[in-house]
């Protein structure tokens, strides 16, 4: 069973929703990134997104395209970010794995050889944000052979296509809580509950809801729709502010357990 | 050749659309709304009067015999797009666009520009039309084309300097889709170059082709036959789609883009994405993109701003991989040489994206016959470059961007 499917099943009987925060691999270095993954299964995560950095973040707000650039002076790759699932799951981390990234580097990487990467770093699922359904059709194909799954997109402007976006939907269905790019923000788009009890309607997988969540009133507020909650930016920043703790030898441990505590409370 | 592009938006394999879900109903909204519109007698009237009236259209197809006795070989011709209102081409295309914003019940446009050529074309018939404009400006840009900026607010723009990434053009370009995707309700992205996702480079190629339309017109009654050869410089390439678009059928016309080689394409200082660049994702459509082995998009280098872009509108890519069109770098140094040489022989300064034309025409007249010709698209005046050139001829290294 895919470790995603499952991380749903196990909350379902719960009845709990699913946070899963994301991070951008690499920032502000590998080292550190294993660490923040395992701080963030102890704080009660449930599955967690690997950004890969990219030059060109076009749906990423200020906060996350920071994050890429933080990461991209290291030269982090494509390659770096599916290691770093594989490392992770060797220091025991038992959560599923998204690995988020623009298209651009999974093309030039090679889309036979990255499933065979994907399907060995045990990466459950992909979420590939400028790859609409008209342009999928490729990889999604590849992703259901190789048992992962490619996670889509859906935005509250999405109409009509809702249907055909969440009806063929694996893993999740990943709504966009509002029109812009990703970052905190205090409102979402005005129809936002009729627009997830539409998804969840069309929806035969769990939907989650991300973009601009940071407090646990959000999360509580939308656990009422959704199975799971993204959390992107918020916690983007909470490494950002933590990095000169999370690059200190003697205080790597504070750093930590501040995005622990971040992580706990929005877990509720 | 197949008619390009498809319904996906797809020349050959190139082109498509490769965007957040956020942004595919703008998308579809307005290929909708274009579609429509296109097949529109009253809405093509507006455009066509607002060329002519407007902007002064057609412009000249000039027969340069200055520089051509100087080159002392094939007859050159140079299609006078620096004889539009703004001074370039840019405008035939955000004309056709505010218009068409304008039907589609839209009180807002927004624009990228990198030199601030698109971004003035923008503001100025967002002034006209009485719609709102912002235009997003790499803050480096900004700095370099001080008098642009001026020239915009003067319009009644508003100019949003663009701090992420490298502060230029791609980086201007990701903030406007970035501001258009939670304003898509009453906003309208003008954008100005044959790039882009789906349907834009059909859009951009649509309005500009009539600089080919009349260039072919004017040759066959001046010269009673086809020219042997058209030239254009290409960045994103519209002035460029635009005169080879109607040539495309006449397959005994050689269609040469000149792309911005920079301080050379052997160096890391270039702009020549269809001489180093291989096919990728980016901004909205696959093309060929100057980028790492690990697909990251690499900044590009030019002396002219409207060429220093990392990509290619796919169009071209799909020109260039079907052998219907040919791509050809000239260095900074070989524009400056052409544009002091046009100044000279013709009284013309051309912009310093189309003096990467004139070059190319320098290295290939010679080699032809006084009985072949070639059609080059002067897509721009120089009037924006002379403060740069003159840093550039004094020996101090004051950048055009």
């Amino acid at each position: 069973m895919n470790r995603i499917d499952a991380a749903f099943a196990r909350l379902k009987e719960k009845g709990g929703t699913a946070l899963i925060p994301f991070l951008t691999v690499g920032d502000p270095d590998l080292r550190t990134t294993i660490e923040i993954i395992k701080t963030l299964e102890k704080a009660g995560a449930d599955i967690v997104e690997l950004g890969v950095p990219y030059s060109d973040p076009l749906a990423d707000g200020p906060v996350i395209q920071r994050a890429s650039e933080r990461a991209l002076k290291h030269r982090i790759t494509l390659a770096h970010c599916m290691q770093a699932a594989a490392d992770a799951r060797s220091a025991g981390v038992e959560l599923p794995f998204i690995l988020f990234s623009y298209y651009n580097p999974v093309l030039q990487f090679g889309l036979d050889r990255f499933f065979e990467e994907v399907k060995a770093k045990d990466i459950s699922g992909l979420i590939i944000p400028d790859l609409p359904i008209e342009e999928d059709g490729e990889v999604r194909s590849r992703a259901e052979a190789a048992g992962v799954h490619l996670i889509p997109l859906v935005a509250p402007t999405s109409n009509e296509r809702i249907a055909r976006i969440a009806g063929n939907a694996r893993g999740f269905v990943y709504c966009v809580s509002s029109l812009g790019v990703t970052g905190v923000r205090s409102d979402f788009h005005r129809d936002i509950d009729q627009f997830l009890a539409s998804v969840k309607q069309a929806a035969n997988v769990p939907i989650a809801i991300g973009f601009g969540i940071s407090t646990r009133e959000q999360v509580e507020r939308f656990s009422a729709w959704c199975d799971g909650v993204v959390i992107g930016s918020a916690l983007v920043r909470q490494i950002e502010e933590a990095i000169p703790q999370l690059t200190s030898e003697a205080e790597r441990e504070q750093g930590l357990a501040r995005i622990g505590e971040f992580i706990r409370e929005l877990k509720g | 050749m197949n008619r390009v592009p498809d319904e996906n938006g797809r020349f050959g394999r190139f082109g498509g659309r490769f965007v957040p879900e956020t942004l595919m109903n703008a998308l579809l909204e307005l290929e909708e709304a274009y579609h429509h519109y296109a097949n529109d007698p009253a809405f093509k009237e507006e455009v066509r009067y607002l060329l002519q009236k407007y902007s002064g259209r057609p412009t000249s197809l000039y027969y340069a015999e200055r520089l051509t006795r100087h080159l002392g070989g094939a007859k050159i011709y140079l299609k006078r797009e620096d004889l539009n209102h703004t001074g370039a081409h840019k405008i035939n295309n955000t004309i056709g666009q505010a218009v068409l914003a304008k039907r589609m019940g839209k009180t807002k446009v927004i624009a990228e520009t990198g030199a601030g050529q698109h971004g003035v074309a923008s503001a100025t018939v967002a002034a006209l039309l009485g719609l709102e404009c912002k235009v997003f400006m790499g803050e480096e840009d900004m700095k370099r084309q001080q008098l642009n900026v001026f020239r915009m607010r003067l319009l009644g723009a508003e100019v949003v300097p663009v701090l992420s990434g490298t502060r230029t053009l791609k980086d201007a370009c990701n903030e406007t889709l970035r501001y258009w995707v939670s304003h898509v309700d009453d906003t309208y992205y003008i954008l100005g170059s044959a790039t882009g996702p789906h349907p834009y480079p059909m859009i951009v190629r649509d309005f500009q082709r009539i600089i080919g339309d009349e260039a072919r017109e004017q040759i066959l009654a001046e010269a009673g036959r086809l020219p042997d050869f058209v030239v254009a410089a290409v960045g994103g390439g519209s002035n460029a789609i635009g005169i080879f678009y109607p040539f495309i059928g006449d397959e005994s016309v050689r269609l040469i883009g000149v792309e911005a080689a920079g301080k050379g394409v052997d160096t890391q200082e270039h702009a020549a994405t269809m001489t180093k660049g291989r096919p990728g994702v980016f901004q909205g459509s696959l093309s060929y993109v100057l980028q790492d082995e690990f697909g990251q998009v690499l900044p590009a280098h030019s002396i002219s701003a409207g060429l220093d872009y990392p990509g290619i509108g796919p169009e071209h890519a799909y020109l260039k991989d079907s052998g219907r069109a040919e791509y050809v770098p000239a260095t900074d140094a070989e524009a400056l040489e052409a544009l002091q040489l046009l100044s000279r022989t013709e009284g013309i300064i051309p912009a310093l994206e189309s003096a990467h034309a004139i070059a190319h025409t320098m290295k290939l007249a010679p080699t032809l016959g006084a009985d072949r010709i070639i059609v080059v698209n002067l897509s721009g005046r120089g009037d924006k470059d002379v403060e740069s050139i003159m840093g550039y001829l004094g020996g101090n290294g004051h950048e055009s961007h």
